[in-house]
């Protein structure tokens, strides 16, 4: 019979080698690195085209498919077509273009409902070089204007020409003009008769002083983002080169959180025998190693062990695991600092919820909140003690109070423009209750002193967790090296079988030593 | 600088740590399901009567909030009473009445309190404020102990009480714990109460400690600690082992009070007793542990358990522990 200390022995002993063994053997034999080195963002864009079918004819549903321009390369794609037929068309129509422009093709023989397709990509940025290729330089058409359209176009052009010194700058004050809270009577009688988004006037505009421009349609990359639409920049040549505006605020240049959709005219989605066709974008982005977002377009394919990483998860779902699997690392400071220090802490894992809790709002800010919180929620539950209720109501009570607390504090902040105060909301609320609950218990039973000791101690004990979190070694380890999970687990089975003394008792203790 | 001791030399004088606790006793000797007749007082005092062991009078449970209302007229004969929690650990949520002033009520500490306190306490105790793990809770009632004369003095406000540890039906180690002023009338040495070794062999004090610091006299009542000899030694200590038998747990504390009267009472049993005992006796308790595993190996019974524990665990010199009192 083999006793329990060694049974646990033995399982760790195994844990900690196999988790240590599959680590070396990913760092090894897959070339995954361990150390962090520099990281890549990673943006997972969600493209939902939505239309209603117009009548029972056939369906046919094309969407223009992004160039990779502007250093972006696509690491994955994938088409959901459940019921349609699908293939992707290489349209070599426009040679010009250098490069070929793929479209994916629906196709349905009858629909009968609402209908939403699905294209994902995931996209990082290889380099920063927002140079465009070369574009070919078309004569512009003159846009068709009614009379009284077209003198108010003339004279806003010479207005402006006069102003400026080039067509980079005529360009500039052009968008201006239309971003302004009161613009002039020609442009306001010009968009009063256009009917039109402001765009469409000033690529007449562009047109009509003869200036060769396009429209670039793309997304703004926001993280987090559910519904964001295509938007469009103006692309204008200059004389000697391409130089792009953002028509949202006038600015120069390609803005970097832009990706390049459809450089120059043309529909990107083209639903035929549908109505109501529309198209939106749901964009996550999640920081990754570059060696590892490298890798992982060319090892998925060879490697199966891969398909069972956290990388096989949607990326949305690889960002909730990125903070799960941080919570060995805080659960591992709190075993060693309870049984190998002898902290004692205020509910055992509740530092760690404090230490999720300074993830989100940076240490200062978050210590500085929690002090205040639980402070002032003592001072208030000082006062419900006097009310005689009864526990749970009293803890409910609390609960609201501290809800009020972070609002009231999240306001105050907000209008005094600290903004880092907002994530007051990331403290988990019935947590703090609870504290502010066992606190004021602890101070009425056993006065002040206590409630500095183990106050004390449970903050110690988080702000250790929350460095041991933070740092970029363990957050790399721990997400991309999941199996040392296994090893923690040994680490701690050992640590629970640990008799010797803690820290706190050779201090516990110390007037034993005069004899 | 802090001043720490080192871990050899603990291992040496062979101190309980609480890790070796948790694993080595507690887990290894006390069965779980065995632990509720300890954390229990109200089966702890039922257990205790039904084996002729004397406790304090019960005057009544409170179970539900309802009661709290009806809880005045219960108390109206009651000149002095104790409310405690069944389930409550660390001697927390206990509330001592040790007289009446009218309609008002004089806690030990002389504060006076009206009966709406005593109802929010209760109602306090029945929520699971105090108890283990916040469980609901009952409230009792039971006598105000009437302490002998000899202890008075060596507490401030509050009813010494006699901490035997028990194992495997040997008394080990034992402490008398006194209430201080910063204990507010509790005799628990984690908030400040006096802690006082005893000798097993002899029931002669040994040594005091508060706050884990060696100390001579009480710091409020200014008693010197070495004169005093705890009388009925060993009717205490056989109160005490016979808990062992009672609970089924192979390591306990147990809490007992002298009465005037009376004589040893059992208060309660602790199945998690602290390591505190082991500064005021300045001993380890493993080295008596392992002296005890012997002795219960030797024999089951009670009698010669207790007469092989007094010598074995007597101190080889007595005054050698009076003289580190006396130099202090």
């Amino acid at each position: 019979m083999v006793t329990s200390r060694a049974q646990v022995v033995i399982i760790a002993g195994f844990l900690i080698f196999l988790g240590l063994g599959l680590t070396l053997y990913k760092a090894i034999n897959l070339g995954f690195p361990l150390l962090p080195g520099e990281y890549q963002d990673v943006w997972t864009v969600e493209t939902k085209a939505s239309f209603r079918p117009s009548t029972s004819s056939a369906v046919e549903v094309e969407l223009t498919l992004p160039k990779m321009l502007a250093g972006w390369t696509n690491l994955d794609e994938h088409f959901s077509s459940s019921g349609f037929g699908f293939s992707i068309i290489d349209d070599h129509a426009d040679t010009s273009l250098m490069n070929v422009t793929r479209r994916a093709r629906w196709t349905r023989q009858s629909l009968d409902r609402p209908t939403t397709l699905y294209y994902k990509m995931q996209l990082y940025r290889v380099t920063d070089a927002s140079a465009l290729p070369d574009f070919p330089i078309l004569n512009p058409v003159q846009p068709l204007l009614e009379p009284d359209q077209q003198a108010a176009m003339k004279r806003l052009v010479i207005k402006l020409a006069e102003k400026s010194s080039d067509l980079e700058s005529f360009t500039s004050l052009l968008i201006q003009e239309f971003l302004r809270d009161s613009p002039d009577q020609d442009t306001l009688f010009l968009l009063g008769s256009y009917q039109e988004e402001p765009l469409t006037v000033i690529m007449d505009a562009l047109a009509y002083r003869g200036i060769p421009a396009h429209q670039i349609r793309g997304i703004f990359l926001e993280d987090g983002r559910r519904r964001q639409t295509l938007s469009s920049l103006i692309e204008i040549y200059n004389g000697e080169s391409w130089v792009i505006f953002n028509p949202r605020n006038g600015v120069r240049g390609l803005p970097d959180n832009f990706f390049i959709w459809q450089r120059g005219d043309g529909t990107i989605l083209n639903v035929i025998g549908g109505r109501n066709s529309s198209l939106e974008f749901a964009l996550v982005s999640n920081s990754l190693p570059v060696k590892t977002v490298v890798g992982m377009g060319q090892r998925s394919e060879e490697v199966n062990l891969l398909d069972f990483s956290i990388y096989a998860l949607p990326v949305e779902q690889q960002g909730i695991f990125k903070g799960l699997l941080l919570i060995p690392v805080a659960a591992l400071v709190v075993v060693f600092m309870r049984i190998l220090v002898g902290v004692r802490t205020s509910g055992t894992f509740m530092p760690v919820l404090i230490a999720l809790a300074f993830i989100q709002t940076t240490l200062l800010v978050g210590l500085l909140i929690f002090l205040g919180l639980v402070g002032i929620g003592l001072w208030i539950r000082s006062y419900l003690s006097h009310l005689n209720l009864l526990l749970v109501a009293r803890v409910a009570s609390v609960i609201i109070v501290v809800i009020l607390l972070m609002a009231v504090l999240a306001v105050v902040s907000y209008k005094l423009g600290l903004d880092q105060a907002l994530t007051v909301t990331f403290f988990p609320t019935v947590i703090v209750a609870w504290t502010i609950e066992r606190m004021s218990i602890l101070w009425e039973e056993e006065g002040g002193h206590e409630v500095l000791i183990q106050g004390g101690g449970s903050l110690i004990v988080a702000v250790m967790a929350y460095l041991a979190m933070s740092t970029q070694i363990v957050e790399h380890l721990t997400f991309n090296f999941p199996e040392l999970m296994l090893s923690l687990l040994g680490v701690i089975l050992l640590l629970g079988k640990y008799t010797g003394f803690r820290l706190s008792e050779l201090y516990r203790f110390r007037d034993l030593a005069d004899k | 600088m802090i001043q720490l001791i080192s871990a050899s030399s603990l291992r040496r004088l062979g101190i309980l740590g609480m890790n070796r606790r948790n694993i080595g006793l507690i887990g290894a000797y006390n069965r779980r399901k065995n632990y509720r007749i300890a954390d229990n007082k109200l089966e702890t005092k039922a257990a205790a009567l039904s084996r002729g062991i004397p406790v304090p009078e019960l005057y009544g449970t409170i179970e539900h909030q309802f009661q709290i209302k009806m809880i005045s007229e219960r108390l109206k004969a009651r000149e002095s009473f104790v409310i405690k929690p069944a389930q409550g650990s660390g001697g927390k949520g206990i509330l001592v009445v040790s007289k009446r002033n009218g309609d008002l009520f004089v806690k030990s500490s002389g504060v006076q309190i009206d009966s709406r306190e005593i109802k929010r306490h209760t109602s306090n105790i029945l929520a699971g404020l105090y108890s283990l793990g916040g469980r609901n809770d009952s409230a009792m009632i039971e006598a105000l102990i009437d302490f002998d004369p000899v202890l008075k003095d060596h507490s401030f406000e509050g009813v010494p009480d006699i901490r035997v540890i028990v194992f495997r039906g040997v008394p080990v180690m034992a402490m008398i714990r006194c209430a201080t002023r910063s204990s507010d009338g509790k005799a628990n040495l984690h908030q400040g109460a006096v802690g006082v070794g005893i000798d097993i062999g002899t029931g002669q004090t040994v040594c005091a400690v508060q706050h884990n610091r060696i100390i001579a006299q009480h710091p409020d009542t200014g008693v010197v600690f070495s004169q005093l000899k705890i009388p009925q030694w060993q009717q205490i200590l056989d109160l005490a082992a016979s808990c062992a038998n009672m609970t089924g747990l192979d390591y306990l504390g147990a809490d007992v009070v002298l009465d005037r009267l009376r004589g040893p009472m059992l208060l309660e049993l602790n199945a998690r007793p602290g390591l505190a005992i082991q500064v005021a006796n300045q001993a380890g308790l493993r080295h008596r542990l392992a002296r005890a595993e012997e002795i219960a190996d030797l024999t089951d019974d009670q009698d010669e358990k207790i007469k092989l524990a007094r010598e074995s665990f007597s101190l080889p010199n007595v005054t050698a522990g009076q003289l580190a009192l006396d130099i202090l």
